[in-house]
């Protein structure tokens, strides 16, 4: 080929694949798919929430930390031949050059930046820009084109600082000290996320998990996060919960699981709970406004960070993020992928 | 105002009442003077600024936000209030700081109309999104958040216990209305570090004894021969300080707002001395009128002679609280009403008379009387049902449940049309939740048409709104922006409390407090009630 041609357009190599050839994404000349949702031959799965890390792949190539989330979530399931890459390591996949960046989202999460023949397609994964002590932040990368995420692509999605959420949480256990906390959290990222921020409020105190919380929390400190003392909250004497943070899956609040606590505070952490219709469909006396998702200004700033002339957006409010992205000059559309947004919010 | 804003954010999500309870009293120890008493006075109405319309807030963030990313987030999150304190971009580098609620009261106050706008705009750039909130519920006078004034002034009361000042909730309630936001003398003493501030001499309202509403099962635990009984009647309570001459009269309405000039009708006959209880109405000839007439003079600053004359003010006395300048609240209700008595026989003023007590010997006598109230040739209309009162309750403040009891007729009911719906508000607000219904004007089918009647959006579960939801989005027949027109096909028994005629609806007719009090899907529209049925049942 000769030096003097153009790249390719990035549409005619990364492409949404139908549901039944596998969904997510196809990228031809390299022979992958990057998070299908059907078990495929090769995939490359940007992290291990369960809508992306789906079971039943022949190879899958994806962080060590990724790999390892989806071990233990998956079992056999994970994989016939795992890979692990590391951080900014390029390698080559037939035409295509591949290289791991962090999306900041979750432990392991990856951007996966695709290059091939001059052109650059960054497949952002889901992703956020805001402090998280338990995983390596963001780093915008430019490129031809640019897949962002939108599960909180409306402008009245604007986090505020997590710490003031930790803030008030606190506040809360001095105002009902005979009371549990009980925090609604998904077990994957929010979970630790959450213990890491209380830590560094300076709440030194064990923090109580459900069973179905341990297992995660301790395959992060295996790769050298520290949460500080754990202990499960079956295992405690209802006198021994008063005062004390439980940290629990959004489904167990309601349940009967919940009533073993003393008199516990239904707290909730998500991004969703921003808005209150949706806080008080969920039954919550305190919702926590933190997200591992991007929120508006950080969606709007990345795109200009990034500044790809072309920018498709999947899963989420697509039509407010595109028409914010065409009225600043950029070539947006959305790009309709079916199967994502299903497990973490 | 962030402290204030954290208060009533928390205060929105927090079910239970001790939970309620124990956050205010956190808000009141947290929170320094005079804005904790700026707080106080937001949560129970003692806040009065020309409140800020709506339009003026869609205005504000018009000039600010891209109008389809507007609509975009306000179809989302479908509250005004709430979308435009998310929404609000602050102006990059405005560093506004973060107004306190005292600023913004007395801002508010001392502003001219036109500098309003820009008093806003400033503080939604000082504030982060849950104080916006905050501040939009309050100068657009909608907090609705769940606490009643009672509520906070129990928690003023255990806020003082907790610092060893001997209060209850009812000391709170006797000073109460001697005291203004933002209420410095009052946390002076429940904060141990003043007297008890002194109300002589400030007007006298003394609080009102409320009522619980009778619930099934709860005569089967009661005797009857331990109770009065007094008619119910459909007029506005209250309480007449009358201190030797009529210009010094006062006239309180429950809530303790000063009526007295706009009823100088009872005003003048009020020279002597007493504070009485009873209920405010308008009748003609010794013959109360229905409450539509009490209505025209309700809320008017200004009485015209014409409106004296054609609607004349009444008060039926039923309690005594002070004879003279002797508290009579702690002696038993049978001892009040012989003094009562003795009281209106001295003074016989004009334009009062007292609330007959019922004569009953057991229940039944007196279910009968209460069902027989609607239609008994004396003063139909005006009777709302049977007031139990036990003999030996003394006179105390709010709503202790116990020693009165409210216990209303039953409903009227008539089966009509649904004909409009509209899309609610806030948890309701993907969900066709407010219902225009009608009756048949001629024969359905005949030339015959529906005309609307009413408007009800409660008295159905949650369960029942979604089915009624997907019935009106499958009939549709038209649409005007949030409201559908739906073809005639369910039928819903509506309740109301009367109807009355009114020359502003098309139907010619209004109902007094509609509510749905069954769906009923089995029923053909063409069976519905008449307009002329309801007609009949015009009070006049």
């Amino acid at each position: 080929m000769p030096a003097t041609d153009p790249p390719p357009p990035p549409d005619s190599w990364v492409r949404p694949c139908p549901p039944e050839q596998g969904g997510g994404l196809w990228v031809e000349p390299g022979g992958f798919h990057v998070d299908p949702i059907r078990a495929v031959n090769r995939a490359i799965i940007s992290h291990g929430h369960s809508d992306h890390a789906r079971p039943g792949h022949a190879h899958v190539l994806a962080t060590l930390p990724t790999l390892d989330i989806m071990r233990a979530r998956l079992g056999e399931g994970a994989g016939g031949s795992l890979q692990a890459l590391a951080y900014h390591q390029p390698l080559r996949i037939h035409d295509v050059t591949v290289t791991l960046v962090p999306a900041g989202h979750v432990l392991g999460s990856a951007q996966v930046v695709l290059d091939y023949q001059g052109s650059r397609v960054v497949v952002s994964g889901d992703y956020k820009r805001r402090h998280d002590p338990t995983c390596a932040p963001f780093e915008p990368v430019a490129c031809d084109a640019f897949i962002t995420e939108a599960t909180f692509g409306l402008p009245v999605f604007r986090h505020p600082p997590a710490a003031a959420e930790i803030a008030r949480l606190l506040h809360a256990g001095q105002v009902f000290p005979e009371r549990s906390l009980v925090v609604g959290c998904y077990a994957l990222g929010k979970c630790q996320r959450l213990i890491a921020h209380l830590r560094e409020a300076g709440y030194d105190k064990p923090i109580y998990l459900h069973g179905a919380h341990l297992p995660l929390c301790e395959l992060y400190q295996r790769h050298g996060v520290d949460l500080g003392e754990l202990r499960p909250a079956t295992a405690a004497a209802k006198e021994e919960m008063r005062g004390a943070i439980v940290l629990a899956p959004p489904s167990a609040l309601m349940d009967k699981w919940a009533r073993r606590l003393p008199d516990p505070l239904i707290a909730y952490a998500s991004g969703w709970m921003r808005v209150r219709a949706r806080a008080r469909q969920h039954g919550v006396e305190m919702p926590l406004v933190i997200s591992d998702h991007a929120d508006w200004d950080e969606l709007c700033q990345t795109l200009q960070d990034v500044a790809a002339p072309e920018v498709w957006v999947t899963h989420g409010a697509e039509e407010a993020l595109v028409h914010w992205a065409n009225l600043n000059g950029f070539r947006a559309r959305p790009l309709h992928l079916v199967g994502f947004g299903d497990e973490e919010t | 105002m962030e402290r204030f804003a954290a208060l009533i954010d928390a205060l929105a999500y927090q079910p239970a009442r001790n939970g309620k309870l124990r956050l205010l009293v956190d808000y009141f120890a947290q929170t320094p003077d005079p804005d904790r008493g700026y707080g106080l006075a937001a949560l129970t109405g003692g806040l009065s600024f020309a409140a800020a319309k709506p339009a003026l807030v869609r205005e504000l963030v018009a000039s600010r936000t891209d109008a389809t990313l507007f609509a975009l987030s306000y179809d989302f999150v479908g509250d005004l209030a709430e979308t435009v304190a998310l929404i609000w971009p602050q102006r990059p580098g405005s560093n506004q700081p973060s107004p306190s609620l005292s600023e913004i009261v007395a801002a508010l106050a001392g502003a001219k109309r036109a500098e309003v706008p820009g008093l806003i705009e400033g503080w939604l750039d000082g504030l982060d999104a849950t104080g916006r909130w905050a501040l939009l519920k309050l100068i657009t006078g909608g907090m609705r958040i769940g606490v009643s004034a009672r509520l906070a002034k129990t928690a003023l009361a255990d806020y003082g216990t907790a610092r060893g000042v001997a209060v209850d909730v009812d000391a709170i309630e006797e000073i109460w209305h001697g005291l203004t936001p933002p209420y410095q003398p009052l946390f002076d003493w429940l904060s141990g570090s003043g007297p008890r501030p002194d109300v002589a001499g400030t007007g006298g309202f003394r609080p009102m004894m409320l009522s619980h509403p009778l619930e099934e099962g709860d005569l089967e635990s009661l005797s009857a021969t331990d109770f009065r009984a007094e008619w119910k009647w459909d007029g506005i309570r209250v309480q007449l300080v009358a201190r030797g001459q009529p210009g010094a009269a006062r006239i309180y309405s429950r809530t303790g707002d000063q009526i007295a000039t706009a009823f100088p009708d009872v005003a003048a006959h009020m020279g002597f001395t007493a504070v009485l209880d009873g209920e405010l109405l308008v009748a003609r000839d010794g013959r109360i009128a229905p409450f539509n007439d009490l209505q025209q003079r309700l809320n008017r600053k200004q009485v015209t002679a014409k409106l004296l004359k054609d609607y004349p003010a009444w008060v039926r006395i039923y309690d005594i609280l002070f004879d003279g300048d002797e508290d009579l609240r702690g002696l038993p209700f049978d001892e009040r009403r012989a003094r009562l008595e003795g009281w209106f026989a001295r003074s016989n003023p004009n334009a009062m008379d007292l609330s007959p007590l019922l004569d009953f010997q057991n229940w039944e006598e007196l279910a009968t009387l209460r069902l027989n109230a609607r239609d008994s040739a004396v003063e139909d209309g005006a009777i709302e049902g049977v007031m139990l009162k036990r003999r030996d309750s003394t006179y105390v403040a709010g709503r202790p449940k116990g020693p009165w009891f409210k216990w209303k007729r039953g409903p009227l009911v008539a089966d009509c049309v649904l004909m409009y719906a509209q899309r609610g508000h806030g948890k309701r607000s993907s969900f066709y939740s407010d219902y225009t219904f009608g009756a048949w004007r001629g024969e359905p089918g005949a030339g015959g048409e529906l005309v609307p009647v009413g408007k009800a959006y409660f008295g159905f579960t949650d369960e029942e709104l979604a089915q009624i939801d997907r019935w009106v989005r499958n009939h549709t027949s038209n649409r005007f922006g949030p409201v559908r027109e739906v073809s005639p096909g369910l039928v819903f028994e509506v309740a109301f409390d009367s109807v009355h005629s009114s020359a502003r609806h098309k139907s010619g007719i209004a109902m007094r407090f509609p509510r749905i009090s069954r769906i009923r899907w089995d029923k053909p529209a063409a069976e519905a009630d008449r307009l002329e049925t309801l007609e009949r049942m015009v009070v006049s």
